[in-house]
């Protein structure tokens, strides 16, 4: 039987009073890569700062409803720095921290009290190759990350959620500043993560949902329009006709 | 093909107009400054000297030197500067990293920046009242330079408030996202990038204290002292102070002996933003984005 990795219900967001989550409930499994789709303002971004309680820095969020993660709920604990080591996410603009390149991809592990220098060089080549950026950094790697191109901090940034070894990768349109080739090399390598972690996607490239994820959802206005296996979704097997026009580029 | 029309052209001459407006109200801007600086050497110069610096003030202060004064301006700015760096880069940490943004924190803001405002004899009264009377300091060197770092308690945290809010959030997403907690986030994303701002804000309140007179009049500054202070319970003299009692209250001070002092102040106050200029490059050279 396949386990669930997280299982959200009744997740209700609010930004002040404006509710941006309605009454959502879905459950993610392990290994697997969900791919979110939906036009703009649809609660994709928020859905997936809920999993990480990246909310808990906004003051003006209200998050009710559960998320358990392995069966546990994740916003029992006060403090939530262990989730988010748990729960990586990658942000959709690039973030290089204005440090140096070894900096910023040591930083987690350094973060979490790791001193072995020895460990922090492999956590970094291994991370930096699984962003498909050693190539190009390996000989500048005390160089400062600013400097880095868009697209390259971007994957940089890949590089540094890698780092901490998350059970779950939350990504969050995480090509929209990388070039098609390294895209192409990143989805691969995601294909290749797959096996040990859970990957949690929001996309607005509908060919990128259908090529990586295992199952898609599809959101708007707040609620989980449809849900399904990618073949079926992506087969014109759609519960809502709605999903299906997205999908086509008739709407949104 | 490329021939510009009168409407480029014209526009070409606004921009050039506008630019040198501007350039010409630079100017202006600098030039008292220039005349201050360009004055003061010249009807100073001629009296300073290491003696007019490390002697005490003879016959009525009308000669000698102004070395107690120096001391006096060094020990209140230090023990100043000491007070209120900690308490206001502290407080604006709370209040930019940790306190909600709620109605309270709005208000405390508020009043943070009217404060900024208050002149400083009402600081000066209020130090009289709170360090010299209530606490019995009496007028001593540590009433004065707690009634500075009163003064100066809401310039630092203005100041730091907006150095901290010049770090992008972003920052503090990405440092968050990968586990550090918010105090790692501060320690090592926060601080580091906000530093250049909060040391100018910390250097701008050192000269203020440094030239600083109404704060200092009636909590812990002489007139004249025939001694040295020998403890932070001690008066002192102040170079602000001495300038102000040789110019307008003695009688017979050689006419060169004030803009003498005022020269030194301004070295004084001028060396320390330079520090806090050269410090601030090297770390703007260390941490860019």
């Amino acid at each position: 039987m396949i386990k669930k990795k997280f299982e959200i219900k009744n997740l209700t967001v609010g930004y002040n009073k404006k509710t941006v989550i309605h009454d959502l409930n879905l459950d993610i499994y392990q290994n697997e890569v969900l791919a979110i789709i939906g036009p703009a303002n649809s609660g994709k971004s928020s859905l997936l700062r809920c999993l990480n309680r990246m909310t808990d820095f906004n003051t003006e969020v209200n998050v009710s409803g559960t998320v358990l993660l392995d069966g546990e709920n994740i916003y029992e604990d006060e403090d939530s720095t262990f989730l988010r080591r748990r729960v990586g996410m990658v942000s959709p603009l690039p973030v290089g921290l204005p440090m140096t390149i070894k900096e910023n991809v040591t930083y987690a592990p350094r973060m979490a009290g790791c001193k072995d220098q020895r460990e922090l060089d492999f956590i970094m080549e291994d991370c930096l190759k699984k962003a498909a950026l050693w190539d190009e950094v390996k000989d500048r790697l005390n160089g400062l990350a600013t400097k880095l191109s868009g697209g390259q901090q971007q994957r940089l940034t890949i590089a540094r959620a890698l780092s901490h070894h998350p059970e779950v990768l939350c990504l969050d349109e995480f090509s929209i500043a990388i070039d098609p080739v390294t895209t192409m090399k990143i989805e691969s390598v995601l294909h290749e993560l797959k096996k040990s972690i859970t990957i949690v996607m929001v996309t607005n490239v509908i060919s990128q949902a259908k090529r990586l994820g295992d199952r898609t959802a599809m959101m708007l206005n707040g609620k989980i329009l449809d849900l399904d296996q990618n073949d079926k979704i992506f087969g014109g097997h759609t519960k809502d006709s709605r999903t299906k026009d997205y999908i086509e580029g008739l709407f949104g | 093909m490329f021939k510009p029309s009168i409407h480029l052209l014209n526009k070409e001459i606004r921009e050039n107009n506008f630019k040198g407006a501007l350039s010409i109200m630079t100017f202006f801007l600098f030039l008292p400054a220039l005349i201050i600086m360009f004055w003061l050497f010249i009807k100073g110069l001629p009296v300073l000297s290491l003696d007019f610096l490390l002697q005490d003030p003879i016959r009525g202060m009308t000669a000698g030197g102004i070395f107690p004064t120096i001391v006096g301006t060094f020990w209140l700015v230090i023990i100043s500067v000491l007070v209120s760096c900690p308490l206001g880069v502290l407080a604006a940490l709370y209040l930019s990293e940790y306190a909600a943004d709620g109605r309270t924190t709005r208000i405390i803001r508020l009043a943070i920046l009217n404060l900024a405002g208050v002149p400083s004899i009402v600081h000066a009264l209020f130090g009289l009242g709170a360090f010299v009377l209530f606490l019995r300091m009496g007028t001593s060197i540590l009433a004065a330079s707690f009634t500075l770092a009163v003064m100066n308690l809401p310039v630092i945290i203005t100041s730091t408030l907006e150095s901290l809010k010049a770090v992008p959030h972003s920052f503090r997403e990405a440092s968050w996202n990968v586990g550090a907690s918010k105090l790692q986030t501060i320690r090592h994303i926060v601080l580091p990038n906000s530093f250049p701002g909060i040391l100018t804000g910390l250097v701008f309140a050192v000269g203020r204290s440094a030239g600083e007179t109404a704060a200092i009049l009636f909590t812990g500054v002489a007139f004249y002292l025939p001694f040295l202070p020998q403890s932070v319970f001690d008066q002192c003299m102040s170079l602000s102070m001495h300038l102000f009692t040789i110019s307008t209250q003695v009688v017979g001070v050689p006419e060169a002996y004030p803009y003498a002092t005022a020269l030194v102040l301004i070295l004084l106050i001028l060396s320390i933003n330079s520090i806090s200029v050269l410090l601030r490059s090297y770390f703007r050279t260390r941490r860019k984005w």
